[in-house]
């Protein structure tokens, strides 16, 4: 299929019907049907409105701060004996994570459109936190749904969003994670849908939310691109990113679809491991299947019924992926790997006491397969790795991994 | 001509307005499931609507997500629900049944396998919550060989524009969401169903049914002034729940929830 993959890509994908092939597409109650065509006009109308592009554009700079550098981690490539190994710095951004990217341009879209109630659904709570901070910014009213279990496992950002002004409303329905979350702000939004803007913080859900975000998204792969070429005069040989619903990894993507020398590498959470069954990896381990809006692969069992996801890292814990993800691996363009909860620690210290980065712990399964990748490649050859977040709030993970608590 | 037609021309001809009461199945026990199906027909339902139970019902509201997660914990399947049916066809092979869902039991199946299935069983209608007309062609086009009515829904929210692209698609009847929001959550205002109905019945001569904040008899018997079908759901499994450890009372128990349902909508029909 790899004649496919020239520049149409970006002509044909979505079709107007929101699909990735056979992926995507709007599986939602009819109550909220009205609302994602709105959306979606909107969104066609104001991506290519100048005043809006200026707005957000402003916002990026001076209040996310972009452009987010690259960084050659020196030390770590002289220490893997191998690729050159380059990071783009989403962690430096405003909040900690490349999350704020996406928030920020849906939530200037909900003003455009007289919105002013924001509703949100968060793993990690970055998500809710980028949602929280620019809803503070803006003066909007701000409601984020987090799976009690997280509510529990990353009570720093709990705090933060309440910091900020924002309901923080703990779902206890379910496996009391993210996907219970999205269920439950997806309720708030059939309730609430004439004065509410739904921002959701990944590329799934229906059409238009898979290409919006990743719109959104793309401006990391845009600077790298260029910053890459830059430090480099060439392309570089693959991009490695995380993926629970795939955010970071298609906003690094996208823009280098089109180059076809360039290999992408999707990294997902194999938590205790595949054979276990306790993983976060629907692209690697699931089938395909409808949840939240869209058609994507899927950790389900033989019923169709959704089962329980396990990653140390709160943002991986997801049984689906952005729809575009998959249909990326059907046609072979990306590869989709896994890498343990052991393996992505393992990285987690190991980027911490080499180049004095400390990565979220989504971000260290990008960077567990660089251990593994870089030495199988030559010194001239370069990789560029999404550091999509930071690792702050992750202390209380990691210390109780160590038998510690504060 | 479907079972679905069938019982609606019926009901015409006497003046009645169908009553469809919504249970999920294997909720709180998989035996009691056809046992309440029997009762409910005893106590005046017309048409029954049993839900497939699913990890995930984003369109649903408390108390039919707890309904789920019972039946769930029973490991209940899409496989059960059509043995179910299989099973309450032995002794009723007259009133419809509809099932409702969620689109993801019927893709890990296969609609293919689904539908015959579902015609071998006697199953006459699926109202597919998360599968709208756009995302529906292919299945449809298999329902549709199958003879298995596609019931779609109408929400407070649809546009002209768009009920009359659902009309042209639906089979069997039309169901009117009466509220904004999940099952179960708020009690629907009579004047603004009586102006959706009086909208739709320009553009379809199918039945329609109403559904989502019907309590009592009181709100069903306003709602038949209006509408073909009144559909009961949230207040059942409400029922259900409150027997959940006692599911031996439960067949006469939803059946005397639904009998004041039925006395308060014939005694409309009478005075119409």
């Amino acid at each position: 299929m790899a004649e496919q993959l020239d520049k149409d890509y970006y002509d044909t994908y979505p079709d107007d019907k929101g699909h990735f092939g056979p992926y995507g597409g709007r599986f939602v109650g009819e109550t909220l049907m009205e609302a994602i065509y709105a959306l979606e006009v909107a969104y066609n109308h104001y991506k290519n409105d100048p005043d809006f592009q200026a707005e957000m554009n402003k916002d990026l700079a001076d209040f996310v701060g972009r452009p987010s550098p690259i960084y050659l981690a020196e030390n770590w490539t002289k220490k893997l004996g191998g690729a050159q190994i380059y990071l783009k710095r989403e962690d430096l951004n405003h909040t900690g994570a490349h999350k704020i990217n996406n928030a920020l341009g849906q939530a200037l879209l909900a003003k455009r459109m007289g919105k002013n109630r924001i509703i949100a659904e968060t793993g990690a709570g970055q998500h809710g936190v980028a949602t929280a901070t620019v809803a503070a910014r803006l003066g909007m009213e701000c409601i984020v749904y987090m799976g009690a279990e997280d509510v529990q496992r990353q009570a720093q950002n709990v705090y933060r969003m309440k910091l900020l002004g924002a309901t923080v409303v703990p779902v206890e329905s379910g496996a009391r994670t993210l996907k219970d979350a999205l269920n439950e702000a997806l309720r708030d939004w059939v309730t609430n849908v004439d004065e509410t803007f739904y921002i959701i913080g990944t590329v799934a859900g229906p059409h238009p939310y898979p290409a919006m975000v990743r719109d959104f998204q793309a401006i990391i792969g845009r600077e790298a691109r260029a910053q890459i070429l830059k430090a480099t005069g060439k392309l570089p040989d693959a991009l490695i990113a995380c993926i629970g619903g795939g955010s970071n990894a298609i906003g690094l993507f996208h823009p280098f679809i089109a180059d076809k020398e360039v290999a992408m590498y999707g990294v997902e959470g194999a938590g205790h491991g595949i054979e276990t069954g306790k993983h976060s990896a629907p692209l690697c381990a699931g089938v395909p299947g409808v949840l939240h809006g869209n058609r994507t692969y899927l950790m389900q069992d033989e019923n169709g019924q959704i089962i329980e996801t396990h990653s140390i890292s709160a943002g991986l814990d997801y049984p689906g992926v952005g729809p575009e993800h998959a249909w990326l691996k059907d046609i072979g363009r990306a590869q989709y790997v896994s890498v343990t909860d052991d393996e992505a620690l393992e990285a987690f210290h190991e980027l911490t006491r080499t180049e004095g980065i400390i990565p979220a712990l989504e971000s260290s399964h990008a960077l567990a397969y660089v251990t593994k990748l870089a030495p199988t490649m030559s010194p001239d050859q370069v990789l560029l790795i999404n550091l999509s977040g930071r690792g702050d709030k992750d202390m209380h993970t990691v210390a109780s991994m160590a038998g510690l608590s504060f | 001509m479907s079972r679905i037609k069938q019982c609606f021309d019926k009901l015409k001809a006497d003046g009645q307005t169908a009553l469809i009461p919504y249970i999920t199945a294997g909720d709180p026990e998989p035996w009691v499931t056809v046992p309440m199906l029997h009762a409910l027909v005893s106590a005046g339902a017309n048409i029954l609507e049993l839900g497939i139970p699913f990890s995930d019902p984003m369109s649903d509201g408390p108390v039919i997500q707890k309904a789920c997660e019972r039946a769930l914990k029973n490991d209940m399947s899409l496989h059960h629900v059509l043995d179910m049916v299989s099973q309450f066809r032995q002794k009723d092979k007259e009133t419809p049944i509809v099932l409702m869902g969620y689109a993801n039991p019927l893709e890990a199946m296969g609609y293919q396998a689904f539908a015959e299935k579902a015609q071998q069983v006697g199953i006459d209608g699926i109202l597919t919550v998360d599968m709208p007309p756009e995302e529906s062609v292919e299945f449809l086009s298999i329902m549709d060989k199958h003879e298995i009515d596609t019931i779609f829904l109408v929400a407070p929210t649809t546009s002209l524009e768009r009920m009359t692209k659902i009309a042209k698609y639906a089979k069997g009847f039309i169901y009117y969401v009466s509220i904004k929001g999940v099952t179960g959550t708020a009690t629907l205002d009579v004047a603004e169903v009586a102006e959706k109905m009086s909208m739709l019945r320009t553009l379809t001569d199918l039945p329609l049914g109403v559904g989502f904040g019907i309590r009592n008899g009181v709100s069903a018997a306003a709602v038949s002034e209006v509408a073909d079908a009144v559909v009961v759901g949230s207040t059942l499994v409400n029922c259900i729940a409150e027997h959940a450890d006692k599911p031996e009372d439960l067949p006469a128990a939803v059946a005397n929830v639904l009998a004041e349902m039925r006395h308060a909508i014939n005694a409309r029909d009478m005075a119409k």
